[in-house]
């Protein structure tokens, strides 16, 4: 185990990884990377790393789930055993049951469900290592893979926290601003809606701090928005940049 | 959505637009709600909550076991719900499925978080042997808002539980006869919003959940703060919903409060 340390923030108002209190962490993203799958997105947001891929919209199974007027969206999110400090059971733990739902229900309200009756969309997370604001990191990584596989969205999904740790209110915690601090409020949102698709918090807030960590984890969630957006450009970028050479040597 | 729920949808929206609801009540109005603790003897602490239809029955049961490894000096809070098959049509035998784990969860967020039970002093050996604390809610009939109603009855229940005597003989636990009561701090109230079209409206019944677009439950600790936080539901809410949300969470947490003397 490791030691808790005494401190959060440092006197000159640093946190333990020297980030500033309103701070990300550095994020990659990067789309396509399952060739298996409709569309698939690798994210890379401090220690966490996270693939998120998409099949469908495909046949129901089972069957009896079908919706006559809407597609089925499922969702699995799951972290590998080796994916935190203590082994964790492969066996979906409840935590993981709540997480699946609740980030199902965050990228519903982006995708036209309605153009495709009759079928399921499956959406799978596979956390391989984690280091607090997993379910954040997921949500943004699975909403790329999304927008990868070509299904009609209304906006992507960027998903950030805010928390509270020593009475201050910062941004994106990591795994032992979590656990030892006093406070975590992931949000995920839709920008360009104005959105908020995932509320959730544990720790105690007054009216005031929550709504200043709201607030601090929309700016967050607009930031993460740019990156998110480059990396869905860039696989395309590159597409268009294969074609034209292999057109350069058919003129050849 | 069904043909039927889109034209129910439609109806209930038109009429909040009047500030109203289908069985009559204001969009920040509760339901009537009752309360009764005690009932299970069996159980070390108990409590039943009528919330219009829904009702909730709640028990505790104290055993010893061993503390997780993070927490060596704090006792074990379990929190577990069981969607009873004949509280709805839609309700079967089974494993627990996502409603009732994100039930559970919320509720055992809102004890959690808020700090309510004092965990330390249910430690008989550090590291070793520590009180384990169950909560089961049982639904008994589901007419909506299962998460206002099953937070209130657990509380309820907690501070109506039980704990047994016990003494440390040569190194052995001896329970003794006779109970003190469980060491509790706060009592957190957990407050729900449904959000229909663009308004929000507390305590949704059965008709309003399944016409609903988004839910979000606030546990509201006794001092006002927030403890707790779930969005639920297909739908989205603008940040300006979301802070109005918690402003009536606040102010509905507060009467519930003094209705049940807490």
């Amino acid at each position: 185990m490791n030691e808790k340390p005494e401190k959060l923030i440092d006197k000159k108002g640093l946190r333990l990884d020297g980030r500033k209190p309103d701070e990300l962490r550095p994020i990659k993203m990067e789309v396509g990377v399952i060739s298996n799958a409709n569309g698939s997105a690798y994210i890379e947001w401090g220690k966490n790393k996270i693939v998120a891929a998409v099949y469908g919209p495909r046949e129901v199974h089972p069957k009896h789930l079908a919706l006559q007027d809407s597609t089925v969206l499922k969702c699995r999110y799951h972290m590998a055993s080796f994916s935190v400090q203590e082994r964790k059971s492969p066996a979906p733990s409840r935590r993981e049951i709540e997480l699946s739902k609740v980030i199902r229900e965050s990228l519903e309200p982006a995708i036209f469900m309605e153009y495709y009756p009759r079928t399921m969309i499956d959406v799978f997370i596979e956390v391989l290592q984690a280091d607090g604001g997993t379910r954040c990191a997921s949500i943004t990584a699975a909403s790329l893979a999304l927008a990868d596989s070509g299904i009609p969205m209304r906006d992507l999904v960027v998903a950030c926290a805010a928390g509270k740790i020593e009475n201050t209110v910062v941004l994106d915690l990591f795994d032992t601003e979590d656990k030892v601090g006093s406070a975590d409020v992931p949000v995920a949102m839709m920008p360009n809606l104005n959105a908020i698709t995932l509320l959730q918090m544990d720790g105690i807030l007054t009216y005031e701090e929550f709504e200043k960590a709201v607030n601090m984890a929309i700016e967050g969630c607009k930031t993460v928005y740019a990156v998110q957006k480059e990396a869905l450009k860039a696989k395309y970028v590159t597409v268009k940049g294969e074609e034209e050479s292999q057109e350069e040597e058919v003129e050849e | 959505m069904s043909v039927i729920t889109k034209v129910k949808r439609r109806q209930i929206e038109q009429l909040i637009e009047k500030n109203s609801r289908l069985d009559g009540r204001g969009p920040l109005e509760y339901r009537e709600m009752k309360l009764e603790q005690g009932l299970i003897e069996r159980a070390e602490g108990s409590a039943r909550v009528l919330l219009g239809k829904t009702e909730v029955v709640v028990g505790t049961k104290i055993e010893t076991g061993e503390p997780f490894p993070d927490t060596p000096n704090e006792g074990v809070l379990t929190v577990n719900a069981e969607l009873v098959p004949f509280a709805s049509p839609g309700y079967e035998p089974g494993p627990p499925d996502e409603n009732s784990i994100e039930l559970a969860r919320i509720v055992d967020r809102g004890i959690r978080e808020s700090k309510m039970i004092d965990t330390e002093k249910l430690v008989i050996e550090p590291g070793k042997k520590v009180f384990v604390v169950f909560v089961d809610v049982y639904v008994l009939n589901y007419d909506g808002n299962l998460i206002d109603a099953s937070a209130l009855a657990a509380v309820a229940a907690l501070s109506n539980t039980k704990m047994p005597k016990y003494e440390i003989e040569e190194g052995e636990i001896k329970i003794k006869s006779g109970y003190e009561q469980l060491p509790l701090r706060k009592h957190p109230i957990t407050v729900t919003c449904a959000k229909i079209g663009n308004k929000l409206l507390v305590d949704p019944w059965l008709e309003e959940e399944q016409v609903m677009d988004a839910r979000i439950s606030f546990a509201i600790d006794d001092d006002g703060n927030i403890c707790a936080i779930q969005k639920g539901g297909s739908g989205f809410l603008e940040p300006s919903q979301v802070f109005e949300a918690a402003k009536i969470a606040k102010e509905k947490a507060k009467e519930l409060r003094k209705k049940v003397n807490w």
